[in-house]
């Protein structure tokens, strides 16, 4: 069963008004497809527009100009097929670990014991299963990210949308949980769209990778990452491919720093 | 925990209330006179006994507990508006542009202030008039409750309340809102299981202040006429008979009260919002 890309981002432009009246363009006419299953990942300098791109994908910002399309479907407001991960405080404080899990279910209208179930299962995938009647606050900060992750899960999205994920945690944990999530990826087939500051990220985790312009972002080259998972981070084509990345966000990086002084 | 220490802890408690009465009973000799100032002993008396009618109005106890009926009254119906509307203005600026400036007016218009209009709005009706019941044991009820003495309470509480319930929304973080549309929330479960949730510490604080205040506007409300019952009538007629020992025993219950309902609210607030202390 083969048919077009799952997401299509055409001309897509994002124009803020600021307080002062002023307007503030953080994405400029970004145009790119996502196959099905496909692991896609973004880098580009910091305000470059990687968070509203993703989140103008997931229907909670409007769209200046351009489509979003998703199935052929332009997507204009939040719906069940495409979940999105913030990169923090995004569980519910005062719910427990299974009662956040269960929340997609819950607003779709499931009953208790279907949609506890079903949070069960989840968190039995991520190791997550002794800790259902715990509180976000009782949680390391890799648990509260493996959660929040499958969390979205459990509401059965086609495309994940990942904005930083792991960006507030320790080297070691990110490193874990980038195992865990190439794993539930390949159990599961979900189409993941994941944003990251870490180009090393990026290759040990997509099939392509899209490398955005500073502010107004753009999309300025698109790389493809055949090595076989799991990827080795010594592999010599590894390291080449990093430097290519790096060296073309120090260069927006540069731009963007010029720009904000003119 | 250890018993000396929970010794030492209930007399630290206790220590400046003694000295206080220490303080009272010697005032209280080298002056001798009862209508300025009454003895401990006279006023613990009427503790001893609070079922005991005074001065032809009824024990304290039931004073007491006529006051607690009115001012749970008026309170209520200021939680049950102030927290729908905070959440309101708090989640939709329109709301919030709209309605802001208009009670922003009314504010600081102290409750005490709106004793004339309310009185030429609503006399001495009571809620059995309202009601049209005119006997039974609800009448005697529901005629203690002047709509004048509810509304005066209502605004009292209602403003607390109100701040509280918008500060708490707006505190909201953005991200539990925009995870929530992205599971599929709709409206109502924004306004249900986030926006509620989320602003009820601060919501519940506001209660408490509202209760407290609530409490506070007790004594004008039963000042204003048609009352003839209630700690606060108690207190103003004692002090026409110059029974000063029954004014200071109205105003320690309306201290003791007061000060268990905001006990009631703390415990609350400790074991329902753990989360908000250790969050973050
Ligand atoms: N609601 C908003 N109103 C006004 N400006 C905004 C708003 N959201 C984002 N911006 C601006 O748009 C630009 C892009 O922001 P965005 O958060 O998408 O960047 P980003 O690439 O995710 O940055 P980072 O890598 O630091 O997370 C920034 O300059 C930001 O200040
Ligand atoms: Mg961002």
């Amino acid at each position: 069963m083969t048919s077009g890309p799952i997401l299509r981002i055409e001309g897509l432009s994002k124009t803020f008004r600021t307080n002062n009246g002023g307007a503030l363009e953080a994405l400029a006419e970004a145009s790119f497809d996502v196959s099905e299953n496909d692991f896609v990942c973004i880098v580009g300098p910091s305000g470059c527009g990687k968070s509203t791109l993703l989140r103008m994908i997931a229907g909670l910002e409007s769209i200046s100009s351009g489509r979003i399309g998703y199935r052929e479907n332009p997507v204009l407001r939040p719906q069940k097929e495409i979940g999105m991960v913030f990169q923090e405080y995004s569980l519910l404080p005062w719910r427990t670990v299974l009662d956040n899990v269960a929340l997609g279910p819950e607003f779709g209208g499931a009953p208790r014991a279907e949609r506890e179930a079903k949070a069960m299962e989840y968190l039995r995938l991520v190791g997550m299963a002794n800790f259902s009647g715990a509180f976000p606050h009782e949680l390391s900060g890799g648990m509260r990210q493996r959660v929040a992750i499958v969390r979205a899960l459990a509401n059965d999205p086609d495309v994940l949308l990942m904005d930083e994920p792991f960006g507030a945690l320790d080297a070691h944990t990110r490193i874990l949980l980038q195992k865990e999530l190439l794993r539930v990826w390949e159990n599961y087939r979900k189409t993941i769209l994941f944003v990251t500051h870490g180009v090393d990220e990026a290759i040990y985790l997509a099939d392509r990778i899209l490398v955005m312009s500073a502010r107004p972002g753009r999309i300025l080259e698109i790389f493809d990452v055949d090595t076989e998972r799991p990827r080795d981070r010594a592999h010599p084509a590894y390291g080449q491919l990093a430097e290519r990345i790096l060296s073309i966000l120090e260069r927006e990086a540069a731009f963007s720093a010029t720009g904000t002084n003119g | 925990m250890e018993f000396r220490t929970v010794l030492v802890r209930i007399g630290a408690y206790l220590l400046v209330p003694v000295l206080f009465l220490v303080l009272w009973g010697v005032i209280d000799r080298q002056l001798n006179n009862e209508v300025i100032l009454p003895g401990v002993g006279q006023v613990a008396a009427l503790f001893l006994q609070p079922t005991e009618s005074l001065i032809a109005m009824g024990s304290l106890a039931t004073n007491v507990a006529i006051s607690l009926v009115r001012v749970l009254a008026g309170y209520l119906l200021a939680v049950c508006l102030a927290i729908p509307l905070g959440i309101l203005m708090g989640y939709y600026g329109t709301a919030h542009r709209l309605l802001n400036g208009f009670l922003a007016l009314f504010r600081p218009i102290p409750p005490l202030a709106w004793v004339p209009l309310v009185l030429a709005w609503f006399g001495v009706a009571s809620l059995a008039s309202m009601f049209g019941v005119e006997e039974g044991t609800a009448y005697l009820y529901l005629n203690n409750l002047k709509l004048s003495m509810v509304f005066i309470i209502f605004i009292g509480a209602f403003y607390p309340v109100l701040t509280s319930a918008i500060h708490g929304v707006m505190g909201v973080r953005s991200t539990l809102l925009d995870s929530a549309r992205v599971l599929g929330a709709g409206e109502w479960d924004i306004f249900r299981k986030i926006l509620l949730p989320a602003a009820s510490p601060s919501i519940v604080n506001g209660m408490r202040i509202g209760l407290g205040v609530a409490w506070m506007c007790l004594v004008s409300a039963e000042m204003l006429p048609g009352s003839i019952s209630g700690v606060g009538y108690l207190i103003t007629h004692a002090y026409t008979l110059a029974r000063t020992d029954i004014v200071i025993a109205g105003m320690i219950s309306i201290g003791i009260v007061g000060a268990v309902l905001d006990l009631f609210f703390r415990l609350i607030e400790d074991r329902k919002f753990v989360w908000t202390r250790l969050t973050r």
